[in-house]
């Protein structure tokens, strides 16, 4: 009989040192992003914990969830519980927090730089010696160039694409409202495909060779140099993009139920320290703290001129000005 | 007398019968209904319900929008349409597989199945990669000036691949029943070949052809996974309905989503609805009533 109850107390022994040791070490975190985030938080994610550890002791484990932008957003507004949230727009962000209320409305003030810890900007991909001599978005709109972007209705990075586009329109000599209409109007009709993500569309431009030009984060088009080598194709940087901001928040209302506010801010602040900002470069993200990064990899962001989108009016206008039912997208296509 | 009753035909609705030959009908009845409640009327009753958000003029709006509209033609008739050649070809390709017998018959027999099993993703790529103008048979087609992927025919290919085995395995077992001394017969008596087919075969072929060809196309119309990729989603061009589904949600549209699709249902239904009345009608005149 003793040692019957010997061993169950040593039982009840180790599984409360177990539930308590778990407690501790089951802490998890979860990220939704979008695609092209992948391989950064894959890096990112054992530096925080490692961070996170030596701070607090506490071990962390970090759950990473990618796809399309406007569907992870979705999953998110349909109850997936995620503590924070990476995404490629505002707008995204902006939907949560409208259709949730577990992202408060100020969200975008709650981190640095719009709470965009590092940024993008959309450039061109063409084949290998560029045959049909593609320098800048004028070129795009010529006859017999067929250029690759993923609809803008379904996809956030192809938002970016058309948004870069109307605002070099804008921005020429004599440019006006209705002139990058038709700007961006004649560019659509040289797209023979739309697919529904930019991986699609990537895709698209390089395993099935339709298309001259692929409009592409920068980010992505240096991964697939990186990955396809760089003998097919070669990156072509217009003279005038955009500057596309990544936003990133806390799930408040999410991390609050399950305690992990001060892990889900602490993980998106690192995003800003040093680490962070030499991962982001490394990944081919433009670090918003530059000097912290590598050299080498800073050196390989061409300079050129970048519009923001409050430049433009922001993105709930945009949004309803270009890609809302009825808009200026829509009516491209509208016979 | 047992052996009466069993002879007696089914059950007429003016007449029902006291007795029933068969035990449990009210439980199977109640598992019947409680099933399709779970699993089919309770999501459906869903989306009708978020539909009924909208009042009746934001619902035209948005299902009569014209890329909706256009979606809806492309959807419907290239399903059609995809049936139809599923229709004729599940058909031969059925009576190959039952009449005669040659070396790797258990093997195509079996390759009929896969486009059941295969997840819709891969066959849209694989198609894709194929049809594609640098695809093993995209680059024999684009000289002659046929573009198959980023088309609507493309849409046509994907919707025919994953149509055809509801054709074949519905017509299949009733030509493994039809017995050649009907078409002997039919020779014997001067029929040409023709003749034997059109007036003996087809005749009790055909209510088992048009389930296969309602199937194939409830299938097609559905589809949204294969053809995704071989589309191109050109906006009034090659777009399909379920993608201005999904397009509507992007915009985090719900209600937009639901309406779109309440169109869809009752389409499909109607649809659905008239081929299986034309099914019993012909299954009445050519005297197999079952």
């Amino acid at each position: 009989m003793k040692r019957i109850s010997l061993g169950r107390a040593l039982l009840g022994l180790a599984l409360a040192v177990g539930l308590a040791a778990s407690a501790a070490a089951e802490t998890t975190l979860l990220n939704v992003s979008y695609d092209p985030t992948r391989e950064l938080y894959q890096a990112f994610n054992p530096e925080f914990a490692r961070h996170w550890k030596a701070q607090t002791g506490e071990t962390v484990t970090i759950r990473q969830s990618h796809g399309g932008a406007g569907k992870q957003a979705r999953a998110v507004i349909d109850g997936l519980e995620a503590d924070v949230v990476t995404l490629a727009l505002a707008y995204d962000i902006d939907a949560i927090a409208e259709k949730t209320g577990r992202i408060p409305a100020d969200w975008q003030q709650r981190f640095a730089h719009n709470s965009a810890p590092y940024t993008s900007t959309i450039v061109f991909l063409v084949r290998k010696g560029n045959p049909k001599g593609i320098r800048d978005w004028g070129d795009l709109v010529k006859a017999g160039i067929e250029v690759i972007t993923p609809n803008p209705k379904t996809s956030g990075g192809a938002r970016w694409n058309y948004l870069a586009a109307w605002a070099y329109a804008l921005r020429q000599p004599g440019g006006s409202e209705q002139g990058a209409q038709d700007f961006v109007t004649r560019l659509m009709k040289n797209v023979p495909v739309l697919d529904s993500g930019a991986r699609g569309a990537t895709n698209t431009f390089v395993q099935r060779g339709i298309g001259d030009v692929l409009l592409a984060w920068e980010n992505e088009a240096f991964l697939s140099l990186d990955e396809l080598g760089a003998d097919q194709f070669e990156i072509v940087v217009p003279s005038l993009s955009i500057l596309a901001e990544p936003p990133v928040a806390v799930v408040e209302g999410v991390a609050k139920k399950r305690g992990t506010e001060k892990l889900a801010r602490a993980y998106l602040d690192y995003l800003y320290s040093p680490v962070g900002q030499r991962l982001a470069a490394r990944h081919h993200y433009r670090p918003i703290h530059p000097e912290h990064a590598d050299p080498a990899d800073i050196a390989r962001f061409p300079k050129l001129e970048l519009v923001t989108i409050e430049q433009l009016g922001g993105w709930q206008a945009m949004q309803h000005k270009h890609f809302a039912d009825g808009g200026v997208f829509d009516r491209i296509y509208a016979r | 007398m047992n052996t009466a009753t069993l002879a007696t035909p089914l059950p007429r609705p003016s007449a029902p019968p006291r007795l029933r030959v068969l035990p449990g009908f009210r439980l199977t009845l109640g598992y019947t209904l409680a099933y399709l409640s779970l699993l089919v009327l309770i999501p459906l009753a869903a989306v009708f319900l978020k539909t009924a958000e909208l009042s009746l003029a934001e619902f035209w709006n948005v299902v009569t929008a014209p890329r909706v509209v256009a979606s809806y033609k492309l959807s419907f008739g290239m399903s059609l349409l995809a049936a139809g050649i599923n229709a004729v070809f599940g058909l031969l390709l059925a009576w190959a597989l039952v009449r005669y017998s040659f070396p790797g018959k258990k093997l195509i027999d079996a390759l009929v199945d896969l486009p059941f099993a295969l997840p819709t993703a891969v066959a849209g790529i694989a198609l894709t990669a194929l049809y594609a103008k640098n695809g093993w048979i995209g680059q024999f087609l684009e000289p002659l000036g046929i573009q198959v992927a980023f088309k609507p025919l493309g849409v046509l290919v994907a919707l025919v691949f994953i149509g055809l085995p509801f054709v074949v395995r519905t017509v299949q077992p009733i030509l493994e029943d039809l017995d050649t001394e009907l078409e002997e017969a039919a020779t014997s008596l001067g029929a040409q070949r023709w003749q034997a087919f059109r007036h003996v075969i087809l005749p009790i072929v055909f209510p088992a052809l048009l389930t296969g060809f309602a199937l194939a196309f409830a299938r097609a119309v559905g589809e949204y996974g294969s053809v995704i990729f071989i589309a191109g989603n050109l906006p009034m061009v090659s777009e399909i309905t379920p993608l201005m589904i999904i397009t509507k949600l992007e915009q985090y549209d719900y209600t937009g989503a639901t309406a779109i699709a309440t169109v869809m249902l009752i389409l499909s239904f109607t649809l659905l609805l008239i081929i299986n009345g034309l099914q019993a009608w012909t299954a009445k005149r050519t005297g197999r009533d079952r």
